[in-house]
């Protein structure tokens, strides 16, 4: 069966470690707050100015005043600093933040991602993402491994506007966990009950397998 | 210290803002954006305008007002995804969009209310954002040479401020405020409570008043939330 959406915030949830800085994208991204292990203590980046973002507020309790960078009403933790936007990147482009966990439209297997345009069709805007790609040492992409369409989005080469180049470290979907490798994407773990055999037959760029490749634990 | 730089209210606060001017607008989403000021804006009916703003407002508040009554020539972002008009202007040809990095878009402020006209950023190297520019290696990274930015008119939005035009923000309406603050030729603020010299404590000023020129205290605030997120109590 492949991931739904909380399952794939479980297993990235699963890669943070106590004491880490970690900026979490809109979608996805989001919901690995849900599922922090116990025991593991994380200070959650927003890169609209703050640092050590709390639950969503209690109903009544909302301040306009008081968001994260998808715009969602939050609160604060003792222990939370506000600040403007150049300082919160200031600390993002200097590798102070840990971990960055995001979503693509497109991924290819020498590390480079697109997600900010579709041209003539759908143009939002990078937001932080590129500053985002360009700084982090450790990047999680997460997203569905195929388009509405059904193509794949891991690719050999992106076919739309990138948002860095050559920075993905490591990708989760829906059917496994990849490590970007300079022989391609290194599959690592498959969705429970997801087979190597559709994995390849739904990526399009180089896929590196290498013995048994255990099923993911959730 | 006499250096009283109150004005009577929004309107008043735009003199001299002509047709064809580069504005900037802080605020993140709808959160900390000038609301005064952009619907006198929209009254003014100043056209032309370059706004520089992370974003563009939604259809119908913030700076998709100035949208729908075409007074924005072209807009300097780096995200617009929450305004349906902006999408239809832009994929259209009316509007120019210069799409850039958030935190490039906040260090080009910051520059130019700093006296420095270009640094380089490893933001958007080999993206379509560094076409044209100049990059170069630095210990072995490369980075993309990005300019200053600044502007005739800085709008920005406060919590409160005193008449010397000392600034202090709330929680993360702060975002873009500050740097926008100190690039602007003119800086207008409007803050909810304007209160007189020693009332900010020195040591809390965000904003030193040396950036601000004009300050009001703004009325009727909407504070529009765009994602409502609340959790039930327990």
């Amino acid at each position: 069966m492949a991931l739904d959406k909380n399952q794939i915030a479980k297993r990235i949830a699963r890669e943070l470690q106590d004491g880490y800085y970690v900026n979490l994208g809109i979608g996805i991204p989001t919901l690995v707050a849900n599922h922090i292990p116990p025991g593991i203590n994380v200070t959650l980046q927003s890169e609209n100015g703050l640092l050590g973002m709390g639950p969503f507020p209690f109903e009544g309790e909302e301040d306009a005043d008081l968001i994260n960078a998808g715009k969602q009403t939050v609160t604060l933790l003792p222990g939370s600093a506000i600040f403007d936007s150049a300082t919160s990147f200031a600390m993002i482009r200097a590798q102070k933040v840990n971990l960055t966990v995001l979503g693509a439209m497109e991924v290819s297997d020498n590390g480079d991602i697109a997600s900010w345009k579709i041209p003539g069709k759908m143009v939002k805007g990078m937001g932080g993402a590129m500053d985002l790609v360009a700084s982090a040492e450790n990047i999680i992409v997460c997203m569905m491994h195929t388009n509405k369409a059904g193509e794949s989005k891991l690719l050999k080469k992106c076919s739309l506007p990138l948002t860095g180049v050559g920075c993905v470290k490591r990708i989760i979907t829906d059917l496994g966990m990849f490590e970007v490798t300079p022989a391609g994407f290194k599959l690592t773990e498959r969705a429970p009950g997801v087979s190597v055999e559709e994995i390849q037959g739904k990526t399009e760029g180089r896929l590196v397998v290498e013995g048994e490749v255990k099923e993911m634990e959730l | 210290m006499n250096m009283d730089k109150r004005v009577t209210d929004a309107d008043a606060a735009l003199k001299g803002l002509k047709d064809g001017m580069t504005l900037m607008a802080g605020g993140f989403g709808l959160c900390g954006i000038p609301e005064n000021l952009i619907a006198a804006l929209a009254r003014n009916g100043a056209k032309n305008l370059t706004c520089i703003s992370n974003n563009a407002g939604v259809d119908d508040f913030g700076l998709g007002l100035l949208l729908k009554t075409k007074q924005i020539k072209k807009m300097i972002a780096s995200y617009v995804g929450e305004n349906a008009e902006f999408e239809r202007q832009m994929l259209s040809g009316e509007l120019e969009v210069d799409l850039i990095p958030q935190g490039t878009l906040a260090e080009r402020c910051r520059a130019g209310g700093s006296g420095i006209p270009a640094f380089f950023t490893p933001a958007g190297y080999g993206t379509e954002v560094a076409e044209g520019k100049e990059t170069r290696e630095f210990d072995g990274k490369m980075y993309v040479m990005e300019r200053w930015l600044r502007a005739d008119f800085s709008l920005v939005k406060a919590w409160k401020g005193d008449t010397e035009g000392n600034l202090v923000f709330k929680n993360t309406a702060r975002n873009f405020n500050p740097l926008m603050a100190m690039a602007g030729t003119i800086t207008i603020a409007e803050v909810e409570h304007l209160v007189k010299p020693g009332e900010i404590e020195p040591d809390h000023v965000h904003t030193p008043g040396i950036f601000v020129h004009r300050i009001f205290q703004g009325k009727n605030y909407e504070k529009r939330i765009e994602q409502r997120t609340v959790r039930k109590r327990a």
